[in-house]
């Protein structure tokens, strides 16, 4: 036995593990790099008003935002937006599980959530800025109020939807309400809260741009519009540019935290899908 | 009895709602001129659906949705299923969808106002820009959801290329692409009401716009009352499409049977 598989064995080649990895950075950053080479040479060749070529915006997003504009503007916007996420999900969690506990409040109050959360974020702006003032307090009101619908109602849904069973469970056992809460309630819902969080970030985000663009008179939206209405091109699309860096950096953020938090329910639909 | 309980108490909470919006400003809790009562905003509400330009306003509004949302969802169910079904297009492409589906649709109105000024197609650029990614990344789900004993089985009873995708991509990618179609149809009308508040095509965003210039607060509530209808008629209404449209699929079954 051994003679024959000792002939069919072959020796591993030692760079696989290199060329492994080279395949998937070349996979990685392929595309965009040939996009990107793409839109140069077009914006060499046929100069369009609108698009600059790349390196143009690479010097104008340096000189822009690296320096003191990233003190003035960026660092701002982003302060207002970290303390309107972590409000509307402190809000969102803590009163969603208190309707979510209790039937009667939350067959009350569903309907009327439900509208709330149809109600498009950005109408909410012109009448903030008459009743609070373009102030830092009603931008971040106003990112509460518009991504605070998505988390509650998950969270309500959540906490609805924990296993009859295990409650009975947990019951049988004695467990006090509060660790009841802690160890069955809440890591029941969170897959479903987690969901709600993805959304809420993504209208915080779309509500702090909007808020600056068009009610202030500095941040990053003011500054792409600004940026806009000057005609100076490339540091406009500098400008959008970072908010799609802010953007994929709340995403990771998200990811990294939502796998921590998470990481015994994958674990469960893994080995239920294996 | 159970659903009857449920209705009670949801209409409770609704004229809850407003018995509370109706005292804040008659009790002088917030300023009355800036906040008028529920009354006066139903009173207001009522006036406007006997004026018609303010049904033309809802059409225009909902034309940018409907149109926004079309392009989007084409383009995304050809190009996830494409990128889907094919691995090597699925590596190569990874890392650009990650980069360009975080970027908030709202910082492209700046551009989107260059290329296009105040006019439709500005608006049509955000709104697809923002439901594409929502469809687009539910179908490439979907189609990579196919099942590997299915898939090897229609493969042994010889299903050429079309027909598999026909019979056995197109059921499995449907539930994905249903869900997909109702978060877009939800995010292509808070854009299209976004652009139309903040790049000023006509509709109802601008005409909130226009009466908060003017200063006549219960318009402004009242418009705002009507992009909430809105918001939840298209959820009510996408809700019942994504359903019937998957009667056959196990999910709803199991719905119906508990």
């Amino acid at each position: 036995m051994t003679l024959y598989t000792s002939t069919v064995v072959t020796p591993r080649r030692r760079s696989r593990a290199w060329s492994k990895l080279g395949e998937s950075t070349l996979y990685a950053i392929g595309l965009p790099i040939v996009l990107l080479v793409i839109w140069g040479v077009w914006a060499t060749l046929a100069p369009a008003t609108f698009f600059p070529p790349p390196l143009e915006i690479l010097d104008a997003f340096i000189e822009t935002w690296i320096g003191p504009a990233f003190l003035t503007d960026v660092l701002p916007s982003l302060g207002r937006l970290a303390i309107g996420i972590v409000l509307s999900i402190v809000i969102g969690i803590v009163a969603g599980t208190l309707i979510g506990l209790n039937r009667w409040l939350r067959e009350l109050l569903e309907p009327v959530f439900e509208f709330f959360r149809a109600v498009p974020p950005p109408v909410l702006l012109p009448i903030a800025v008459v009743l609070m003032g373009p102030t830092d307090g009603m931008k971040v009101v106003v990112i509460v109020i518009g991504s605070v619908w998505p988390i509650l109602l998950n969270t309500i849904e959540g906490v609805r939807a924990t296993d009859s069973v295990m409650t009975e469970t947990a019951r049988s056992f004695a467990l006090r309400p509060a660790e009841r809460l802690r160890f069955l309630t809440l890591p029941s819902a969170s897959p479903r809260i987690m969901a709600g969080v993805r959304q809420s970030l993504s209208i915080a985000l779309i509500l702090m741009v909007i808020s600056e663009m068009f009610y202030s008179s500095s941040g990053l939206g003011f500054k792409i519009v600004y940026f806009q209405r000057n005609y100076l091109i490339a540091e406009m699309w500098s400008g959008i540019l970072l908010l799609g860096l802010i953007g994929i950096l709340l995403a990771a953020i998200f990811s990294v935290v939502e796998r921590r938090v998470l990481r015994w329910y994958h674990g469960i639909k893994e080995v239920e899908r294996a | 009895m159970r659903t009857l309980r449920k209705f009670a108490l949801g209409v409770a909470g609704i004229l809850g709602f407003l018995i509370t919006w109706q005292l804040l400003p008659t009790l002088g809790i917030v300023d009355p001129a800036y906040f008028p009562t529920a009354t006066a905003t139903l009173a207001d509400l009522g006036q406007q659906f006997r004026d018609l330009e303010f049904w033309r306003n809802v059409g225009r509004t909902l034309t940018a949705w409907a149109i926004g949302l079309v392009i989007a969802t084409v383009l995304a169910a050809v190009l996830g299923t494409v990128i889907g079904l094919v691995p090597f297009l699925r590596r190569a492409t990874h890392t650009t969808v990650e980069f360009l589906r975080p970027i908030p649709s709202v910082a492209l109105i700046p551009l989107a106002v260059l290329m296009y000024g105040y006019q439709l197609q500005a608006a049509l650029v955000i709104i697809v820009f923002a439901s594409f990614w929502q469809v687009f990344i539910q179908v490439l789900y979907g189609v990579a959801d196919v099942d590997a004993v299915a898939r090897d089985t229609a493969r042994s009873f010889g299903l050429s290329r079309g027909s598999r995708i026909v019979n056995l991509v197109f059921p499995t990618a449907l539930p994905y692409l249903m869900t997909g179609l109702r978060l877009a149809a939800t995010v292509a009308l808070i854009l299209a009401i976004t652009a139309e508040m903040f790049i000023g095509n006509p509709g109802l965003g601008r005409e909130i716009v226009f009466a908060q210039s003017a200063g006549d607060w219960p318009l402004v509530y009242a418009l705002v009352l009507v992009t909430g209808i809105l918001g939840v008629l298209i959820n009510l209404v996408f809700r019942m499409i994504e359903r019937r449209s998957l009667s056959w699929h196990q999910s709803v079954r199991g719905e119906e049977v508990l």
